[in-house]
């Protein structure tokens, strides 16, 4: 089974989601403090691992204002390991909350297409939350360019 | 297994003294037969059960045509002076080719102008037809695949006015087994269904699926049996179509490198007992190298779009990369044994197509005459004449693209000109008058409107940088395979090593020679663009009203761009 979230959905997940003032230190050198204190709020401060989750999206964005989005990660999804909760996130939007997903054992497997507006070239991050508590990240970078010269 | 032998090299390798002056091709065909023979441009010694007959964007040049190779095309990051980013003397050295030969003629800019009255012009579809048939009776029909990586049915005046139907007319003449395509979408998806329906081969693309239903839109496999084995060619269509090229002209259609769909459809061709796996690709060659460094089971790659010329494979793993030039200069055949659903042999050839050497195929020839007849008179009307060698490709500005530039600096009275950074586009010599006909090769296309527009000069530090970015980003999955877009009035410097906002500096306006101003307003002109209800004249007439008045033009090198970090 795989889980969609509606454009307008994630349009209220971004509006409501990762608002914060506390200045922090990123956790990657290019992200902003903002970034870092999302990623933080959600892992606990644990330093996400590499590997397990995919973000398949576009190299370059063929329009910027409606971006597909897919993540997948590798889990048994049963009862004792499975996928908890997921988030996206546009590191260089002026709100940088995209959607968070949430999974159980019933899920089957867990991946998930959103759509998401970017208003300039950035990285996406996926973090995935396990149910044992540890955490994996995967990064892309999606270009948004102006076209037109190619050929 | 190189495909030009040494002893080919050093038999043609006549030297040919500067012959400078009036552009008249009329004595080429002597000097070109003199120095080569058909025999010796179709000869190979065969190989194996199958044979692989490459053509790739021809661009619509379906009689032959002068083309100058790039003598700049810079190589970023890991692929930095490696094949295809070598050029000129260091072409000739690392492929060992004579200076002063036909094949240094063919596969550089070396002595382009003095070389050209020796030799003459490539191409022409009837020679294309020719070396075809001569394959395909020597290795038989039967164990021939004949591939056309696409930029088919576009650039020229008869493919603008038939939207494409004169060379679907030619093309099917040749039998191509499979193509796959770029500029063929700037016909608009209706026409492009519509041609596609009335083909008698495979239009693949495997990597272009419906937005609506994110389904594939087309095929992305073609099955094939020749010399025994069990042949999947697998279509890979140009990735960034939809942003090189006006998105709303395909609304239906999403693109993209999709890598992972590639692999599927390998393992699924494997799956289903391929035994050779040929990918045709209009990726671009530097998207091919990483594609074919990360996806493994592709025997074969026919790389497309970046007009590439490479006189041996580039061998990625056990992947063949083949170039196979452009506006039908070449034909590449590749000779492969393949056993056991292996491929355990190969041996290459990039055939130039020296149009004085090769005979026509005379059915050939009457269909090209009958597709050009109700425009001849068009096509042949002297616009004007040209002192300089114009040409468009290579990373900066081009002379071809200088002149565009200029009128419509003039015609449009603009401050600045921006001309898109297109690799195709043929050539023409110093004394050689300028034709409509020559004038659409560098013009012809869908979206022509010529636009006069206030930009900021934050706005045009902007697009530089995004349009270098394209070019010059370290990770070819993020190119999209055009060149840097060409300035009028501007003049500017480029260092490619810095990353995206920081490569263009010293922005100048030539005019007054002061600095471009972030914050003002200049009137600039330009083409092709690709948002929709841009509105304006042709390029074409602006070119041609220009020239007209010039009578004869004059274009030395562009020196306003200066290139650091090579």
């Amino acid at each position: 089974m795989t889980a969609t979230v509606t454009r307008r959905s994630v349009l209220t997940l971004g509006a409501a989601a990762f608002v914060t003032g506390i200045v922090g230190l990123p956790a990657r050198p290019a992200w902003s403090a903002e970034i870092a204190d999302t990623i933080k709020e959600f892992t606990g401060g644990a330093e996400p691992q590499t590997g397990r989750v995919s973000i398949d999206a576009p190299e370059i964005a063929e329009n910027g204002n409606t971006v597909p989005i897919g993540i997948s990660i590798e889990s048994p999804m049963t009862s004792d390991d499975y996928v908890a909760d997921v988030i996206i996130l546009a590191a260089g939007n002026p709100n940088p909350g995209v959607a968070t997903f949430h999974f159980s054992p019933m899920s089957g497997e867990a991946t998930a297409q959103t759509r998401m507006r970017l208003a300039k070239t950035q990285d996406i991050v996926a973090i995935a939350k396990m149910s044992d508590g540890s955490f994996y990240m995967d990064k892309r970078t999606v270009k948004v360019t102006i076209g037109g010269c190619g050929g | 297994m190189s495909i030009f032998s040494r002893r080919e090299f050093l038999q043609v390798a006549v030297a040919t003294a500067a012959m400078t002056g009036a552009g008249s091709l009329g004595m080429t065909r002597l000097a070109a037969q003199q120095r080569l023979t058909e025999a010796d441009l179709l000869g190979f010694e065969p190989l194996g059960n199958v044979s692989l007959v490459h053509l790739t964007d021809i661009h619509a040049q379906i009689k032959p045509i002068l083309f100058r190779e790039p003598s700049v095309n810079l190589g970023i990051g890991e692929v930095s002076g490696l094949p295809p980013h070598i050029t000129g003397e260091d072409f000739l050295k690392a492929y060992n080719i004579e200076p002063g030969t036909p094949h240094a003629y063919a596969l550089t800019n070396v002595d382009f102008v003095s070389l050209a009255q020796s030799y003459g012009k490539l191409g022409g579809l009837d020679r294309i037809a020719t070396v075809l048939k001569s394959i395909r009776a020597e290795r038989g029909a039967e164990n021939t695949l004949f591939l056309d990586g696409g930029d088919t049915w576009h650039g020229s005046y008869t493919a603008l006015e038939t939207k494409g139907a004169d060379m679907v007319e030619l093309m099917t003449a040749l039998k191509p087994d499979a193509m796959t395509g770029h500029w063929e979408f700037t016909l608009g998806q209706d026409r492009v269904k519509e041609l596609i329906e009335g083909l008698e081969f495979a239009f693949l693309g495997g990597n272009v699926r419906d937005t609506e239903w994110d389904e594939a839109a087309f095929e992305s496999t073609a099955w094939f049996e020749r010399g025994g084995v069990k042949i999947a060619v697998i279509g890979q269509a140009f990735p960034y179509t939809p942003i090189a090229n006006p998105r709303w002209m395909i609304p239906n259609w999403s693109f993209g490198v999709r890598e992972e769909d590639v692999q599927a459809n390998v393992d699924k061709a494997r799956d289903e007992g391929a035994e050779l796996v040929v990918l045709l690709s209009h990726n671009g060659f530097d998207v091919d190298r990483k594609l074919a460094s990360r996806v493994t089971g592709i025997d074969v790659i026919l790389t497309g779009h970046t007009h590439d010329a490479l006189p041996e494979p580039v061998v990625i793993g056990k992947t063949l990369l083949i170039a196979s030039g452009s506006n039908g200069k070449f034909l590449s055949r590749i000779d492969l044994d393949v056993s056991g659903g292996e491929m355990k042999g190969w041996r290459h050839k990039l055939i130039p197509i020296f149009s004085d050497v090769i005979t026509p195929d005379a059915d050939m020839a009457a269909m090209i005459d009958k597709v050009r007849a109700p425009y001849e008179e068009k096509l042949n009307r002297v616009v004007g004449k040209t002192d300089s060698l114009l040409y468009r490709r290579g990373n900066f500005n081009g002379t071809f693209d200088d002149l565009i530039c200029a009128a419509m600096l003039e015609e449009r009275d603009a401050e600045i000109a921006l001309s898109p950074g297109f690799r195709w586009g043929t050539s023409l010599l110093p004394g050689q008058d300028i034709t409509e006909d020559d004038i659409f090769n560098a013009t012809g296309m869908t979206y022509p409107a010529t636009y006069r527009l206030p930009m900021t000069g934050q706005f045009l530090h902007e697009i530089l940088e995004d349009v270098a970015d394209n070019l010059f980003n370290p990770d070819p999955y993020y190119q999209q395979g055009g060149d840097m877009v060409r300035v009028g009035g501007l003049g500017y410097t480029i260092d490619i090593a810095k990353p995206i906002g920081s490569r263009i500096s010293d922005m100048t306006l030539l005019k007054t020679g002061e600095a471009i101003d972030p914050a003002r307003e200049y009137a600039v002109a330009g083409w092709a663009s690709v948002n929709e209800g841009t509105e304006g004249p042709p390029i074409w007439d602006v070119v041609m009203d220009w020239v007209g008045k010039q009578g004869t033009v004059s274009l030395p090198e562009n020196r306003a761009v200066k290139v650091v970090g090579a």
